[in-house]
């Protein structure tokens, strides 16, 4: 099929696409804006590193087709900070040692975010289940728990 | 990924006449996390994509005092979430919570999840036992069929070339009844059933079973039912032999094969102590 145009409204600014329809929402987002916080780990929604929100709701941008999220409000890690201000939970992932390679950090806060937006005062078991789509092979989890704990009520 | 062409559709006719207009090659897209994931690594490889993201008929669901009605394009968080549906269909909220993620959960869909008739899908066995029906729409008008007609071996279904799935909908079950779905998954989360049990039962007054249905995931080309079992709990009080004794009449019902998350036998061994266990469950609502 022909390229088709449409729009994204992405972090609160609309950009106008022209692209072929088998493009995934991560992939526009990443090859066309150039917003990489977003990351493809396994591509078929297991990992989580892709996680975006939209319309309010965390979804793996590799299996959303980006046609399929014109004329929606979409958010990446890269919306979450107001200007120089960082979210909560992004200076709690930074107290608490919570990153080591990173790959994984973008999706896992949007993660918690929406996890402590549906929860705020969410358990042990529940940040772990809240954080149980996305995937992280450095730390075991202990300090991403422990920063999403310790933002939790505020 | 592969090429494909792109259609969205704005009403139920309009896919269908995309369908019939654009003919062999369509697949219908409603979350996409099977459709995608099946195109990027199972070799699917449709010619145009026909998107359900806009049709408004097909979202959201209903609960009142005749039944439930479930848009296909209701997404799992949806269904899990819904008080009336946690109550009165727990088994489907049981299912529909269990599936992937809170990612997978805001993108999956009910409807996709139903037509794309794993045999291990999450709300198969639930529907199954909550007695569902499943409305199709084609060019040539709408038709219901029962849940145990709708799939008919692995990934594949009654579903004509442009048909489309639009809703589900259970009749309302009487307050004297409970119904349960419990998976086992070799990973806790993020995983496909090994083996999916779903018990619905109704008691009378005297904790009599008067209705057993019994239905069993990922142990047969598709989701079944499991009458043996059914009538070794029909008819009389729920206990713990009476239920180990169903347990023992599905697992040798089952028909399951050996794969990466378990074996035949395994799974046969799962079964038995699964169903036993979602009876007991079931009942304990149905008194609850």
């Amino acid at each position: 099929m022909a390229k088709q145009v449409f729009t994204l409204n992405v972090n609160g600014r609309d950009h106008e696409l022209f692209t072929e329809p088998n493009q995934s929402l991560l992939e526009v987002v990443r090859d066309e804006l150039r917003l990489t916080g977003a990351k493809e780990g396994c591509g078929t929604g297991d990992c989580g590193a892709c996680t975006m929100v939209v319309d309010g709701q965390t979804i793996t941008s590799c299996l959303m087709l980006a046609p399929d999220a014109a004329g929606r409000e979409i958010k990446t890690i890269e919306g979450l900070a107001d200007g120089e201000q960082l979210h909560p939970l992004q200076q709690a992932f930074i107290d608490h040692g919570s990153v080591q390679c990173g790959f994984c950090i973008p999706g896992m806060i949007l993660a918690g975010v929406a996890l402590l937006e549906r929860n705020p005062n969410p358990t042990r078991e529940e940040i772990r289940t809240g954080i149980a789509g996305n995937l992280c092979r450095c730390t075991g989890y202990r300090k991403i728990v422990e920063a999403i704990e310790s933002v939790a009520g505020s | 990924m592969r090429r494909f062409d792109y259609y969205r559709a704005s009403s139920v006719d309009q896919a269908i006449s995309l369908l019939d207009e654009h003919g062999e090659g369509g697949m219908l897209l409603a979350g996409g996390t099977d459709l995608l994931v099946q195109i990027k690594e199972a070799g699917l490889n449709p010619g145009y994509i026909v998107s359900l993201l806009e049709v408004d008929e097909l979202q959201g669901l209903r609960t009142n005092r005749s039944g439930l009605r479930i848009g296909a394009r209701t997404l799992m968080r949806e269904v899990a979430g819904d008080a009336g549906v946690q109550s009165d269909y727990s088994a489907l909220a049981d299912g529909a919570g269990l599936v992937g993620s809170w990612q997978t959960r805001n993108m999956g869909t009910v409807g996709g999840n139903v037509a794309n008739a794993a045999p291990s899908a999450d709300t198969g066995p639930p529907l199954s036992v909550l007695g569902a029906t499943v409305h199709i729409a084609g060019a040539g008008g709408t038709r219901e069929v029962a849940i145990d007609d709708f799939w008919t071996g692995p990934g594949q279904t009654v579903l004509g070339a442009s048909e489309v799935l639009t809703q589900i909908t259970v009749t309302a079950p009487p307050a004297n009844s409970g119904s349960f779905y419990e998976r086992h998954t070799p990973r806790q989360i993020m995983d496909i059933a090994a083996v999916g049990t779903a018990v619905y039962v109704e008691l009378d007054g005297d904790d009599n079973c008067t209705t057993a249905r019994i239905a069993l995931g990922a142990v047969a080309p598709t989701v079944m039912r499991a009458p043996n079992a059914e009538a070794a709990i029909a008819g009389g009080p729920i206990g713990e032999q009476t239920a180990a004794a169903a347990g023992a009449a599905a697992a040798a019902e089952a028909t399951p094969i050996s794969d990466q998350r378990g074996s035949a036998e395994f799974r046969r061994h799962l079964v038995e102590v699964m169903t036993t266990r979602s009876i007991l469950r079931a009942a304990e609502r149905a008194q609850g």
